[in-house]
C-alpha cells in the first residue's frame, strides 16, 4: 500500500540557526524532499569594507557564536598572509592550543546537549536531569572545563580578545598553563565515561550510508591530525589543493531553498567535519582515540552521515592527549612576552582552520593603509548544504514504510549529525509532514 | 510570582553566542532551569510554546516578517528582555546601515542580490521595534550578569545595570591604561558590567555593551588629542558597534 508522508519541520530544534525540512509524499510516491536554510542573512562580506586589518576579527567572529574562535584563526591567518606578517613558534603553539579548546566546547556541547536527547529518546537535555544525572553532570563538567580552556588563552568563552595580527596580546603565565594541564589529565577518565555512555546508546544510530566526497586539511610536514595547518584534501583526489585556491573547492552557488551558498567539488555535494578528517587523517590519531574509533566500529572509508558525531567523539579523545603533550611542548620552551610590530602594506590573502564542523575559508584585501577593500568566507555548514540534500534524497525512499514519526526523527538526527551552523551560514531547520 | 515563570527565548539575526552564554552557565543552569519553567527555546530544546510570562529575544531585527514575528511575542509577555548587543544596540549588524542596501546584497549574493528570499532591510535593535523592560548588555553577554537579571525577576527586584564607564572597572583591577600602549580604547565612553574582560587581556575596548546614558564624548576628544592622535581613528573605532546607534537606557 502506498505511504502518505507530509513533514514540514520549521525551524529544526537543537542546531545553531534556523532550518527546516519539507517532505512530501503521495501513495508512496516522493514529490518533494528539500532542506531549506531560511536563516535572516547579514552580509559580513559588506560589513567588513573599510575597516582596519587590526578589525576584521573582532568584526567576523561574530559570524558564529559556537566557532568564534576558529573564524577568528582563519581570518587572521588570512590577514597576516595578505601583509606578509610572519608569527613566532609561540604564537603558532598557543594558537593551536586555544584552537583545541574550541573544538572541545563545540564537540562537548554537540555530543552532550544536541544530539544526545535523540539517543535517549528525549525531545531536549532538561528531562535528562532527573533521569540521568551523572550523566548530564560528566556532559556539564567536560564542557566547563572546555570553556575555562578558552578563556585561559582566548581572553573570552566566546569572542576571543588575546589575538590579534602577528600575536598575541596576552599570554597565560607557565602555572596557569601547568594547571590547565593538571585539569585536563585529570578529565580524561570523564571522556571515557562519555565514551562509554555513547556506546550504550550506539544502537540508536541508523545504519544509513551513502557514498560521497569527504574534504579536509591534511598536513604532512610533520604530518598531523590537523586542524590548523595543511593543504586542502579530498577523498575523490590525491592531489591537495593549496589553501589560496579554495575557491577552487568551493566553487560556491545560490539555490532558491536557501539563503545560504552552496558548494560542489569533485561531484554533486561534498562533505566536511569531524568525519571528513577523520576519513582523510583518521592513521594520524593518537592511539587512544584510534581505541575509541575501535570502540565504535568507526573506520576510514566510514560513509554513514550519522556517525560524524562518533567521530567528533574519537576527535574529543585526541584532542586531551594531544593537548596534554602541546602544554609540555610550550612549557619546555619557555614562554615569552613578545612585542608585534606590523608593516602595513597592500596585498591579498586566504586563511583557512578546521572549524569544529569542518573546513572554514576567509579571504581578504587590503589598500597600502590596510584598509580593508572586499572579503569572502566560505563556511563549513555551506559546503554541507548539498550533502544534506543528497543524503535526504537517498534516505527517505528507504524509510518511507516506517511512519511519518520515524521519518521526521530520522531526518532531523540527520541534520543534526552534521552539526550544523546556520547562523554561520546565515541560519537553518525547519520539518514538515504533510499527509 | 507565586507560580515558577514561564521563560522563552527567542532568537533573530545573531550569532546565538549569548544564548550559548546560558547554556555556558554549566552547573548553574541546572539550578536557574528548575526555578523557571522553560517554555521555549529552540537551540537546546525541542518544546515549544506561545504562553509564556518572560520573553529573552536575542538578536537584530533586519527583515518585516522578522518584525512582525517580535511584535506577537511582545503581545504575548509580560516582560520583554533584549540578550545580548545585536538585540539591544544592534551590536555588529548595524554595521550594514553604512552601506546602501542593493549594495550590501550585491557585494555577499553577486549576480544572485535579487532573489526574493535574499530581501533586507536596515538593522534595527530590539528596543527600536517594541517596548524591552530589561537589556543585558554585551558581545557576547556576561553569563554571571545574565544570572544576575533573572534572579532578580524571580524575586520582584529590579535589577541595576551599572551606569557608569568601563574605566571604572579597569582601573579597580589595577590595568595599565591602554591608552598608554597606543591603543585607541574606548573605556570612556562604555556602559561596565564587563568587569572590563578585554582591557584586562590587553585588547581595547570596543563597545560592545554600548554607550553610558550620559557619554562624555569631549572628555574622550580631550584624551585623544593628548595622545597626539586624529579623532577620526575615535569615531571609525565607534563605529564598529556603535554604528547609527541610538542610546539605550540601561
Amino acid at each position: 500500500m502506498g505511504k502518505n508522508l507530509n513533514i514540514n519541520v520549521h525551524h529544526l530544534t537543537r542546531v545553531e540557526g534556523h532550518g527546516n525540512i519539507v517532505v512530501n509524499a503521495k501513495d508512496g510516491r516522493i514529490e518533494k524532499i528539500r532542506w531549506e536554510v531560511p536563516e535572516a542573512p547579514r552580509f559580513f562580506e559588506a560589513m567588513v569594507r573599510g575597516h582596519s586589518y587590526e578589525d576584521i576579527q573582532t568584526i567576523v567572529s561574530r559570524i558564529c557564536g559556537i566557532c568564534s574562535i576558529s573564524h577568528s584563526l582563519s581570518a587572521i591567518k588570512a590577514v597576516e598572509n595578505a601583509l606578509g606578517i610572519e608569527v613566532s613558534e609561540q604564537t603558532d603553539m598557543l594558537r593551536h592550543l586555544m584552537h583545541y579548546s574550541e573544538q572541545m566546547q563545540s564537540h562537548s556541547l554537540h555530543i552532550g546537549y544536541l544530539a544526545a536527547p535523540d539517543f535517549f529518546g528525549a525531545p531536549s537535555v532538561v528531562p535528562l536531569v532527573s533521569k540521568a544525572i551523572d550523566v548530564v553532570k560528566t556532559i556539564v563538567r567536560i564542557h566547563r572545563i572546555a570553556n575555562e580552556w578558552s578563556d585561559l588563552v582566548a581572553g573570552r568563552t566566546t569572542h576571543p580578545v588575546t589575538i590579534i595580527p602577528g600575536g598575541f596580546t596576552k599570554v597565560p603565565t607557565p602555572e596557569q598553563l601547568v594547571q590547565l594541564q593538571n585539569t585536563l589529565k585529570n578529565t580524561i577518565k570523564d571522556i571515557n565515561t562519555l565514551a562509554d555512555v555513547v556506546l550504550s546508546v550506539a544502537s540508536a544510530l541508523p545504519k544509513f550510508e551513502r557514498e560521497t566526497e569527504y574534504v579536509s586539511l591534511k598536513q604532512t610536514n610533520p604530518p598531523t591530525y590537523t586542524f590548523y595547518h595543511g593543504d586542502i584534501a579530498s577523498t575523490d583526489t590525491d592531489k591537495a589543493m593549496p589553501v589560496k585556491n579554495w575557491q577552487k573547492v568551493a566553487n560556491e552557488y545560490m539555490t532558491e531553498q536557501s539563503t545560504a551558498k552552496w558548494a560542489k567539488w569533485h561531484r554533486e555535494s561534498y562533505m566536511v567535519g569531524a568525519i571528513a578528517r577523520f576519513n582523510i587523517n583518521a592513521d594520524l590519531l593518537c592511539d587512544e582515540a584510534k581505541q575509541t574509533a575501535k570502540m565504535f566500529s568507526l573506520k576510514k572509508g566510514c560513509c554513514n552521515p550519522y556517525m560524524n558525531t562518533i567521530a567528533q567523539l574519537v576527535e574529543c579523545v585526541h584532542l586531551f592527549h594531544a593537548s596534554i603533550k602541546l602544554i609540555d611542548r610550550i612549557l619546555t620552551k619557555g614562554l615569552v612576552s613578545e612585542k608585534v610590530k606590523v608593516k602595513v602594506r597592500a596585498g591579498r590573502g586566504a586563511g583557512c582552520t578546521e572549524a569544529p564542523r569542518g573546513i572554514l575559508f576567509h579571504e581578504y584585501e587590503f589598500d597600502k593603509n590596510g584598509k580593508c577593500l572586499a572579503a569572502d568566507m566560505c563556511i563549513p555548514t555551506n559546503q554541507n548544504h548539498a550533502n544534506i540534500q543528497k543524503d535526504m534524497e537517498k534516505l527517505v525512499p528507504q524509510i518511507i514504510d516506517e511512519g511519518e514519526d520515524a521519518v521526521r526523527q530520522k531526518l532531523e538526527m540527520l541534520v543534526r549529525a552534521y552539526d550544523p551552523c546556520i547562523s554561520c551560514s546565515t541560519h537553518m531547520l525547519d520539518i514538515r509532514f504533510k499527509k | 510570582m507565586t507560580e515558577k515563570p514561564r521563560v522563552a527565548i527567542f532568537d533573530f539575526a545573531c550569532c546565538e553566542g549569548c544564548q550559548l552564554q546560558i547554556v555556558n552557565l554549566e552547573e548553574e543552569i541546572l539550578d536557574l532551569v528548575s526555578a523557571v519553567e522553560m517554555v521555549e527555546w529552540r537551540e537546546a530544546m525541542s518544546e515549544q510554546s506561545h504562553n509564556y510570562d518572560i520573553a529573552i529575544i536575542e538578536g537584530s531585527i533586519t527583515r518585516p516578517e522578522d518584525e512582525e514575528r517580535l511584535w506577537l511575542i511582545r503581545s504575548r509577555a509580560k516582560i520583554l528582555i533584549a540578550l545580548g548587543a545585536c538585540a539591544t544596540i544592534g551590536g555588529i549588524n548595524k554595521l550594514k546601515n553604512n552601506f546602501a542596501l542593493d549594495d550590501v546584497k550585491k557585494c555577499a549574493y553577486g549576480k544572485d542580490a535579487n532573489m526574493p528570499h535574499l530581501e533586507t532591510d536596515f538593522t534595527k535593535s530590539v528596543p527600536e521595534v517594541v517596548t524591552t523592560d530589561y537589556c543585558i548588555h554585551g558581545c557576547p553577554i556576561d553569563r554571571k550578569e545574565f544570572s544576575y537579571v533573572i534572579r532578580s525577576l524571580l524575586v520582584g527586584k529590579k535589577p541595576e545595570i551599572p551606569i557608569y564607564p568601563v574605566c571604572v572597572e579597569c582601573k579597580l583591577k589595577g590595568n595599565m591604561c591602554l591608552w598608554e600602549a597606543e591603543q585607541v580604547c574606548l573605556g570612556p565612553i562604555i556602559r561596565a558590567g564587563c568587569g572590563a574582560r578585554c582591557p584586562s587581556s590587553g585588547f581595547r575596548c570596543f563597545g560592545c555593551r554600548g554607550y553610558i546614558d550620559n557619554p562624555n564624548v569631549d572628555a574622550a576628544k580631550d584624551v585623544i588629542e593628548r595622545y597626539g592622535l586624529d579623532v577620526e581613528i575615535l569615531k571609525r573605532k565607534m563605529n564598529l558597534f556603535g554604528s547609527k546607534q541610538v542610546h539605550t537606557n540601561g
